[in-house]
């Protein structure tokens, strides 16, 4: 029983992660940049959520559309302002950019909000908890839902990428941006898209792990943010999928890391497991190869 | 406070010709070589000329150097090596002395410099050591006899920041510093204070490095605290757990990346083995967890009944929401990191129900002197203080009491006054509203600790 205890746990850490890494690979699969400003727009979504909630009242549903609205519009116009005049640069050029905004982010909330951590309000997901095996097994109503939300998501991604026009369109930038500009192809308003979708997923995601996890400060997305992204490596960036599976495998490993080996390793062993799967598999789980010329 | 600021210029002065001093006496050396080699230059005619005439207005002989300087220095020079202008500020210092006590009368007057964070991350704890302060202040001013001026400068808990808070306190003519209020400010701060001569007295700096001196096993004789040693807090937890049977299976969740948690566990945990109190298990954390569950089930399936947190009350928070969430209801038991946990925003207070925290200060006392702090507090800023603004206002009462039995006067020195203080500090008895207070050589405070239980959203003095 204590090992379903701890798998349920790792599970629920995990479908966190996954939520997060789908955010993070869905820009990097497109874009190919590593927006590490991610964690922190999913703190800011959770912020906006927050005081839609506790400041103006709104009920939980109207105040998710009111983060993720917000979000999309951090999203793009970050991308407008700070990543799209650096298309043509290095890709480390764009990535201390990213790590700019990321800071300016944090700094920009302890401006708003201040230092003082808040505690998220758990009337955001009003499902209860259920008990199983005569109340020895518990799984919280947040966990559910985020497992829900994480398969929806996956779904609604894969198929919005293989279906639509705009989401062809975002695999051809993908493959090959300069090709896909010249079949007449909009590269920077498709990457704006695929920000506006990444941030908006951050601010599920930002929802979500306050829930879970209700505690609120400046910082808070950032070790998430850093967790998910290892995730996202670990199960191959750029693959849907891949998020999805390495974000709940990372979760576990941790969880288990912890109950089984010790609390002072558990990290250690998160990163020492990622390290392996790198060195067996450079692309990770689900990660396509990537040839190169030479 | 002028003749503060009057004994610091001189002093200023007199540093400066000290070092000019040393200067001439180099520059002379050189000088004379240099004119050994190259005998009737005009220039020099005209230096000697000035120096002979100078000779003759003072009757004694003067090295050539001083002419190279400008006509103030020269002046301040002349007079240096003359020695009668040190007699002469002396004798003018201490004139002016007698005529501003004597224009006092009995009042003593004594600048406290209160150093804490006033902004940044930890203000809400600077502002509630300069807000008890300030009631302190307000009150003794009011009765006469002391009259204290207080400065305030802010650390923004910030060790460099801190440091330069305490330059500019004593520029501002601090004899006295109530601080800092957080302890790695105060550790950096009291270092410094402790080779300079200035008596601190911390309200709420609880580490031990906060008191111990540079070598291991000495204590700095300057610096004393209001507030409990970190590693007191873990003993008077144990033993209060043990003196009440609050439970028989004990769980200690601690921060690992925290010296102030760190410290407390281990106190806590040897003192529990001494006193017989089963410790069943252990959980670590880090600064930058969120999820407690592994720690909490730990707890549960080890069957406590008592889980010990020596911890800030923001890990706190989590740690009772995770509980709840498994039905889990053992006694939570903090320490002064968990006061706090009632005013995190959204936070449901009903998930503190029932959480004891060993506290010096409780505001909901029925005491006397407690009941009128906290009047006065709130009718001041508003709100109801915490046990920082409690300590603060203490540690000025003890300042006082420690002048008092010293017989601190009037214009003594930061240096005065702190030798004066130190050998006072062990005799002293201080009926606080932190409770009766005494302090060893080593600068630690004794005190009865007291639990707080949250009840209905407020702390309540537990009942036993």
């Amino acid at each position: 029983m204590i090992f379903l205890d701890n798998l349920v746990n790792g599970i629920s850490l995990g479908s966190i992660y996954a939520i997060i890494a789908l955010g993070y690979t869905m820009v990097y699969g497109i874009a190919k940049m590593l927006n590490f400003a991610h964690g922190d727009v999913i703190m800011m979504g959770a912020y906006i959520a927050f005081c839609a909630l506790q400041y103006w009242n709104m009920p939980p549903l109207v105040s998710l559309v009111v983060a993720m609205a917000a979000c999309t519009v951090m999203g793009v116009v970050i991308e407008g302002l700070a990543y799209r005049p650096l298309r043509q640069a290095a890709s480390l050029a764009v990535l201390i950019t990213a790590i700019g905004m990321s800071y300016l982010l944090q700094n920009l909330a302890l401006m708003i909000w201040g230092a003082n951590p808040k505690s998220f309000p758990g009337s955001m997901i009003n499902i209860p908890t259920i008990s199983l095996f005569g109340g020895e097994l518990k799984i919280t109503g947040a966990t559910l839902v985020t497992i829900v939300a994480n398969i929806v998501i996956m779904i609604a991604l894969t198929a919005f990428t293989s279906k639509t026009k705009t989401g062809k369109a975002m695999r051809c930038v993908s493959e090959d941006r300069g090709a896909a500009s010249l079949m007449g192809i909009n590269v920077n308003q498709t990457i704006s898209i695929t920000f506006a979708i990444g941030s908006a997923l951050a601010a599920v995601a930002g929802i979500l792990l306050c829930s879970s996890y209700p505690t609120l400060q400046p910082t808070t997305g950032s070790m998430p943010g850093i967790k998910a992204f290892t995730a996202a490596v670990f199960g191959g960036i750029g693959s849907i999928p891949g998020a999805m599976l390495g974000g709940l495998l990372l979760g576990v490993i941790e969880i288990f890391g912890k109950a089984y080996i010790s609390t002072e390793l558990g990290d250690a062993i998160v990163f020492a497991v990622l390290i392996i799967v790198l060195l067996v598999k450079p692309s990770g789980l689900l990660g396509k190869p990537v040839r190169e010329k030479v | 406070m002028f003749q503060m600021k009057f004994v610091k210029d001189v002093m200023k002065f007199v540093s400066v010709c000290d070092i000019f001093k040393k200067k001439i006496m180099h520059e002379t050396q050189n000088g004379q070589e240099k004119r050994d080699g190259k005998a009737g230059n005009a220039l020099k005619k005209a230096v000697f000329c000035k120096k002979t005439r100078r000779e003759q207005k003072c009757g004694r002989k003067m090295s050539i150097i001083h002419f190279t300087f400008s006509k103030e220095f020269e002046y301040c020079i002349f007079h240096w090596e003359e020695s009668s202008m040190k007699k002469f500020l002396a004798m003018a210092l201490v004139l002016a002395l007698c005529l501003t006590s004597v224009a006092a009368m009995a009042e003593v007057n004594i600048s406290i410099a209160h150093i804490g964070p006033t902004t940044g991350p930890a203000a809400l704890y600077g502002l509630a050591t300069l807000h008890g302060a300030e009631i302190a202040v307000e009150e003794i001013n009011a009765a006469g006899e002391f009259k204290i001026n207080l400065i305030n400068e802010d650390d923004e808990h910030n060790v460099e920041k801190a440091v330069n808070a305490y330059n500019a306190a004593m520029d501002a003519g601090a004899q006295v510093i109530l601080g800092n209020t957080t302890s790695k400010p105060c550790e950096a701060v009291s270092a410094v204070a402790v080779e300079e001569r200035v008596f601190m007295v911390t309200p709420s700096a609880s580490s031990e490095a906060v008191i111990q001196g540079l070598e291991a096993g000495t204590y700095k004789d300057n610096m004393f605290q209001i507030c409990f040693t970190d590693p007191n807090q873990g003993l008077a937890s144990a033993e209060y757990i043990v003196e009440h049977e609050l439970g028989k299976k004990a769980f200690v969740i601690y921060n690992n990346a925290d010296v102030y948690s760190i410290g407390i566990r281990d106190t806590f945990v040897a003192k529990a083995a001494e006193l017989g109190l089963e410790v069943v298990g252990e959980e670590v954390f880090n600064d930058e967890t969120t999820d407690f569950t592994v720690q909490v089930a730990a707890a549960q399936n080890a069957g406590a009944d008592i889980v010990f947190l020596p911890i800030y009350y923001t890990p706190a928070s989590l740690i009772l929401q995770v509980a709840a969430a498994r039905e889990y209801k053992p006694i939570f038991f903090g320490v002064d990191g968990m006061d706090g946990i009632l005013s995190i925003e959204g936070f449901d207070t009903s998930l503190a129900e029932g959480v004891m925290l060993l506290t010096p200060f409780v505001a909901t006392s029925e005491d006397e002197k407690v009941k009128s702090f906290v009047e006065k507090y709130q009718a001041a800023y508003g709100e109801t203080p915490i046990q920082f603004a409690a300590d603060a206002y203490d540690g000025i009462y003890t300042i006082v009491a420690a002048c008092k039995a010293a017989g601190v006067t009037d214009g003594m020195s930061a240096e005065e006054v702190c030798e004066a203080l130190i050998p006072v500090m062990p005799t002293l008895t201080v009926d606080g509203i932190t409770g009766t207070m005494t302090w060893d050589a080593t600068g630690a405070v004794s005190k009865t600790p007291m639990a707080a239980v949250i009840e209905n959203g407020v702390y309540v003095i537990d009942a036993e």
